[in-house]
């Protein structure tokens, strides 16, 4: 299943939060484009929960399209005629680097054997990726949601290794409200029996049924009110009346079980525990002292922090909070809030203000560093 | 954009006032004209500051440095003497507490320029005395229901506001039909007659000009 892959092993051991050394490490990563001489024009694009690698060509297991193929290519924004641009698999992901499903040392999978990583560890994997490719500094990192995390990880960590930051519609911590929607979707998992404590790969089950229903709550998520009641309203899924009954009578219900039943055909149900957890576990102020601010003081390039009106799942506000961090710091920072109604999916779908303001931000950063 | 000149009267005499690679904060920056003026023509390192998104939005297209921010709020958050001028381009008379933002500007920068439409200018106080209803002008072009001029002030009431929070006049300078007149060292009865806007260049005060 893996052979359309390409990946990197690592025998390094990566040092994790949690204390834990992890090794081997494998990275399963993608690139479009050439790196220039100096190695001055690398753009990391950093992936969003379940989200891969294939920003910007189309996934070779899943053949699922290109995520960003709007945003990321030839002549397109971030043009992969003019930048290297690479995207891996997180840690504790399941499209070829190592995660829950990875067989382990022992050759079984890990399951729940693996350890607990957090947003850090999957930037130190992403860090020995680009150490790896002979890249110093980066041009510039971008990515949304939990990749806009990352973001902000890099920049925090390694501030002198990225020119140019982009995160986009994320937060510098989880919510409450995050993490209890996270909370519900571990436990759909959980509860599934054929999840069989974790070993469902060894027992050779497959719990497709709380995976999907994971993904349906958090699906909501993603969409504002009005995306919904635009899409759907209360209409009726192939019927006139409702049945009296417990079927999808509206299209909202069908949608909800089509994208549930889609995703566990490409997604491993313990990287859904993983990765959600890393994201719950995400607060950068924690790291210093609590004060933000002190996160980004070391960082000298150019930040473009972007958020979308009807997202309800990391609102505005948690952009603002992330921009007054870095006015605080002496941080060059532009904050874009693009008006639109379609909630936390807007970052993937196709919004001229949000391109025209990537477009802005990509070329000035560009002069900035002679590119 | 970049060959949309600036037509601006104050814009002219607010970039003669800063020095090649300064810092500067555009406090209120609209779609970024003037931003976009200091970078070309001063190699200014610069930021703004704006309520509008809309206005936001359009500046960080163009690639500037700009966040979403109210004066009367967020001028706090900037850190100490981290930029060499703060500007306030006609922004001044719609903030809430305009001597709370002449502080900030005080600590934020080391001098800070200021331009704003003059009510004492003879032509709105001869339209008042006239017709005795509020002056409607190039200058001040919207009905008292609709502008979002909170504070009007004089040329002179601009002048103590100034002093009262620490800064010294550097100089002043008149701009009537669009057209600015020499720098003046200080406000004068005269200057206010016949300034329908004025620019302040502001410094701390006990500092030495640079």
């Amino acid at each position: 299943m893996t052979s359309a892959l390409q990946i990197l092993r690592l025998d390094i051991g990566l040092p994790l939060d949690s204390g834990a050394i992890f090794s081997p490490l494998e990275i399963g990563y993608e690139t479009w484009g050439e790196l220039n001489a100096d190695k001055s024009n690398a753009v990391l694009i950093c992936h969003a929960l379940t989200g891969d690698q294939f920003v910007a060509s189309p996934n070779p297991v899943t053949g699922q399209p290109a995520w960003w193929a709007n945003l990321v290519g030839p002549g397109q924004i971030i043009d992969t005629n003019r930048y290297f641009v690479i995207c891996s698999n997180v840690l504790g992901g399941c499209m070829g680097t190592s995660g829950p499903a990875s067989i382990g040392p022992d050759g079984q999978p890990y399951g729940l054997s693996f350890p607990v990583i957090t947003i850090a560890d999957m930037v130190r994997a992403q860090a020995a990726l680009i150490d790896h490719l002979g890249i110093q500094r980066l041009f510039a990192v971008i990515g949304g949601s939990m990749g806009g995390m990352q973001v902000l990880e890099w920049i925090a960590s390694r501030p002198d290794r990225v020119g140019a930051a982009m995160p986009i519609a994320s937060a510098a911590r989880h919510s409450a409200q995050n993490i209890a929607f996270h909370e519900v979707g571990r436990q759909a998992v959980m509860a599934d029996p054929e999840w069989q404590g974790g070993a469902y790969q060894i027992k050779g089950t497959k719990p497709v049924k709380g995976l999907s229903v994971a993904r349906m709550a958090a699906h909501i998520t993603y969409l504002s009110d009005a995306a919904l009641h635009r899409k759907f309203g209360r209409r009726l899924q192939d019927r006139n009346e409702v049945a009296f009954g417990f079927d999808a009578d509206f299209q909202i219900e069908s949608y909800l079980r089509y994208q549930g039943s889609r995703f566990v055909d490409r997604f491993d149900a313990n990287s859904y525990l993983y990765i959600t957890r890393a994201m719950d576990y995400f607060d950068l102020a924690a790291g210093f002292n609590g004060r933000l601010s002190d996160a980004f003081t070391a960082f000298k390039g150019r930040v473009c922090v972007v958020s979308f009106s009807s997202d309800w799942h990391y609102p505005p506000a948690d952009s603002r909070h992330i921009t007054r961090a870095m006015i605080g710091a002496g941080v060059e920072v532009s904050a874009f809030e693009v008006e639109t109604d379609k909630g936390h999916d807007a970052f993937l779908l196709d919004e001229p203000q949000f391109h025209e303001a990537m477009a802005g931000f990509l070329a000035a950063s560009a002069a900035d560093q002679g590119l | 954009m970049s060959n949309a000149a600036s037509t601006r009267a104050d814009h002219e005499i607010i970039i003669n006032a800063v020095p090649q690679g300064a810092r500067v904060l555009d406090v209120g920056c609209g779609d970024g004209l003037l931003l976009h003026r200091l970078k070309q023509e001063r190699n200014a390192v610069v930021r703004g500051m704006e309520l509008s998104q809309a206005g936001v939005n359009a500046c960080v297209a163009k690639g500037l440095s700009v966040v979403q921010g109210d004066a009367d709020l967020d001028l706090a958050l900037y850190p100490d003497d981290s930029f060499d001028i703060v500007v306030l381009s006609r922004t001044i008379q719609a903030t809430r507490k305009p001597e709370m933002v002449l502080k900030q500007m005080h600590r934020i920068g080391a001098k800070a320029v200021v331009s704003l439409p003059n009510f004492g200018f003879w032509q709105v106080r001869l339209s008042l005395l006239l017709n005795g209803r509020m002056p409607v002008t190039q200058g001040l072009p919207d009905s008292w229901h609709e502008t979002e001029n909170l504070h009007l002030c004089t040329l002179l009431d601009f002048d103590d506001l100034a002093k009262q929070s620490g800064f010294d006049l550097e100089s002043v300078t008149r701009i009537a039909a669009g057209k600015a007149s020499a720098p003046s060292r200080a406000t004068s009865s005269l200057l206010n007659w016949l300034s329908e806007e004025a620019v302040f260049v502001l410094k701390r005060a006990g500092m030495t000009a640079r």
